[in-house]
């Protein structure tokens, strides 16, 4: 490493800082701490947008940049904080599957990711390629985050790690998407997280809880007395 | 000109029915907004016709006979729609099921979905195109648990977090096609994702990373689609939304799904000089053909029973693009035309029955044809042009899809032929009681709005004994577009 620059080794730090992170998600049960590092995540994020910014004098960078800022690092966690307070939600239930297990797919994850990002990074004539195979990691271990947890809110964090890590890897490859299409994503984000805070009053209305294994009813066969319930309130 | 008055009619549409989405004559102002978008897709059509392909807005939006005959086809079945929920959700009103501000929702969602579908047709960028089939996803979330039961709020969460993921595993595939792209076309301006240029250039992209795009955009936009296995949050959203919602899922939103894959078929195909993706669509849905057509047997909510078979046709429709070629390809457009029709006014027709029986369960709907004639006919026989009965058009296309899958693919026509008879039995059987059962309620207090479902059969009917030289011309110029084979 001695003979790279020192803003690429600042970037492969936020790199692998990212990887950390998504790792810690996958432990971590304190949905506010998840929302904190959900916000790291973003921060993260911001920091490796200027820095390729700066590095590649695109311009476009920097104004995705600023969307990072107002999205990712602001918005977003300001917004699932409020939701946590009215909610009450602070605890997710134990995972699906134990800690040190979860720790053990996400490490076999990394290793596939890789391989994944091969034949990519052979190809990229970025700067950053070599980082592509960690934004496949990260979504991939959202991905996992989001298999394995049982509350709504712990799901959402997923979500919304998936999509930064798809983000970080349109950024590794091809310094990021034209920003029509970012424009597009961010809008999309933005209006997700608001549909979803509507939803999660919806189902705390309905159930008193936000614990999703209320959600498992419609199975095949078992709609019977759902319908039946409907019917009468008709 | 028609254009941006195809996509801005709904959006004003949206924002008017958001303001006023609750007043009286706000379901009429609904059916005016959408006239007002199929007049403008009638002129855009008309203009394809005299002009050829059409793009526009520094080549963001491109009309070719693909998309054109997607987009009238979507906004005939809007418009119907439309005409169709105005008794409907007025009854959901004088029964206390939907609040006044939820039919503002409902109204105002309504137009924007419709809007965001014609929008994912008609860009010419395949980013656009992820960003309107996601804002397709998010302003349906809310119409399918307007209700607010707890079934309904089930269904909402499910279709809310299997195509956000699907559809994030889509943006990837997207991420990775402007990453091949970009090495030819330059990151300077956003021509690396218009499909005109990627179209261009298909034959030198990287055939490693268009693979693996391929198998992204594939699993995320067939989350949509409702291939098999990913196709669990289907029969809930459009079992547990109102009904109109339910056609316009199935009639349009899955064709749009399927428009998207198709697109991407073309380009991967073109650089890969391989049957990989054929193979993949020929399997998933003949995968989702069998899988439906099993699971039919197991529905007793009538609601899910076709929003199964919206699965099995979507594979039949998969399949044949995956066969490609002239025929194959001229019989799944004919097939997405029929289906979208057949099915939504199916589901008109079963909105009108749960209605009137204040259930979706099929046991309890019974004797439809003593309540009211005309919706027991109307039922009868859109499951009778569903299920491939000549002379409707779904014969047709189903026909000319068995008989090319005979030359193409040997091994596969016994599995459809088979799939088709179990889903044939499990269908004919339920709706049969439905129909002609003994009933004890009496009749309809308000008259159906069975117009659309009559009209939608009719085109169907027409479809299958005759179809017009220059829309047969119009399928052909669309088939030759996607190629294959």
């Amino acid at each position: 490493m001695t003979g790279l620059p020192f803003d690429l080794q600042l970037l492969n730090l936020c790199a692998a800082l990212l990887l950390l992170v998504s790792f810690a998600m996958l432990t971590q049960r304190r949905i506010v701490n998840l929302v904190n590092l959900l916000a790291f995540q973003g921060t993260l994020l911001l920091v490796a947008t200027l820095l390729l910014a700066w590095r590649t004098g695109q311009r476009h960078l920097y104004l995705s940049a600023v969307l990072t800022l107002a999205l990712k690092v602001t918005f977003l966690p300001w917004m699932l904080h409020r939701l946590i307070r009215r909610l009450e939600v602070y605890w997710d239930t134990e995972p699906l599957l134990n800690i040190s297990g979860t720790m053990l797919v996400g490490l076999l994850v990394v290793v596939f990711a890789f391989g994944l990002a091969q034949p990519i990074s052979a190809l990229a004539s970025t700067a950053t390629r070599s980082s592509i195979g960690i934004a496949i990691a990260v979504v991939l271990l959202s991905f996992i985050t989001m298999i394995t947890r049982r509350k709504a809110m712990s799901q959402v964090v997923g979500f919304l790690s998936m999509e930064n890590g798809l983000f970080f890897g349109a950024m590794s490859a091809t310094y990021g998407m034209p920003m029509i299409v970012e424009f597009g994503v961010a809008l999309d984000v933005l209006v997700a997280v608001i549909v979803l805070g509507i939803f999660f009053f919806q189902i705390r209305e309905q159930f008193d809880s936000l614990d999703l294994h209320h959600l498992e009813s419609l199975k095949e066969g078992a709609t019977v007395a759902q319908a039946d319930s409907i019917v009468e309130d008709s | 000109m028609e254009l941006l008055l195809l996509l801005a009619t709904p959006a004003v549409g949206a924002v008017l029915l958001g303001i006023w989405g609750a007043r009286r004559w706000a379901p009429e102002l609904n059916v005016v907004m959408s006239l007002a978008t199929f007049l403008a897709a009638c002129a855009l059509t008309a203009r394809v016709i005299g002009e050829g392909n059409l793009l526009v807005a520094h080549e963001q939006f491109f009309i070719d006979p693909f998309n054109v005959f997607l987009v009238t086809l979507t906004a005939f079945v809007g418009l119907t729609t439309s005409l169709f929920s105005r008794p409907y959700m007025r009854v959901e009103m004088n029964h206390g099921r939907v609040s006044a501000p939820r039919l503002r929702l409902y109204h105002s969602m309504y137009q924007l979905f419709m809007s965001t579908m014609l929008l994912a047709l008609t860009t010419n960028n395949m980013g656009l195109l992820w960003v309107a089939m996601e804002a397709a996803t998010l302003s349906t979330v809310l119409l399918v648990t307007l209700y607010r039961t707890a079934a309904s709020l089930e269904a909402g969460w499910k279709y809310f977090i299997l195509c956000g993921v699907g559809i994030a595993q889509a943006l990837f595939g997207t991420i990775l096609l402007y990453f091949a792209a970009e090495r030819f076309l330059g990151a300077e301006g956003v021509s690396a994702l218009l499909w005109t240029h990627l179209n261009g250039i298909k034959g030198h992209l990287e055939p490693v990373v268009l693979g693996l795009a391929f198998v992204f955009l594939l699993v995320g936009y067939g989350t949509k689609v409702g291939l098999a296995p990913l196709h669990n949050w289907l029969p809930d959203a459009h079992a547990e939304g109102p009904t109109p919602i339910s056609a316009v899922l199935s009639g349009l939103l899955l064709n749009v799904a399927i428009y998207a894959v198709v697109r991407c078929k073309v380009l991967v195909e073109g650089s890969l000089h391989s049957q990989l993706p054929a193979k993949m669509l020929m399997g998933f849905g003949l995968l989702s053909v069998v899988l439906a057509a099993f699971l039919l047997w197991r529905q007793r909510d009538v609601k899910r029973l076709f929003a199964y078979s919206s699965i099995e046709h979507m594979g039949i429709i998969t399949f044949a693009f995956g066969m490609g070629g002239a025929v194959a390809n001229f019989a799944a457009l004919l097939h997405m035309t029929v289906h979208s029709l057949t099915k939504s006014a199916i589901f008109f027709a079963v909105g009108h029955a749960t209605q009137k029986a204040g259930s979706q369960l099929i046991d309890n709907i019974r004797g439809l044809m003593t309540l009211s004639p005309t919706i027991g006919w109307g039922l009868m026989m859109g499951s009778l042009a569903i299920l491939g009965m000549p002379p409707f058009g779904v014969f047709a296309s189903e026909f000319l899809i068995l008989t090319t899958a005979m030359r193409e693919q040997p091994w596969a026509t016994p599995i459809l032929l088979a799939a088709l008879g179990v889903a044939f039995a499990a269908i004919f059987g339920r709706v049969q009681p439905m129909v002609f059962g003994e009933t004890r309620a009496g009749r309809l207090p308000h008259p159906p709005a069975l117009l659309p479902v009559f009209t939608h059969l009719a085109l169907v009917l027409i479809l299958g004994l005759y179809v017009p030289p220059y829309l047969a011309d119009w399928y052909r110029a669309a088939a030759r577009l996607i190629g294959g084979g």
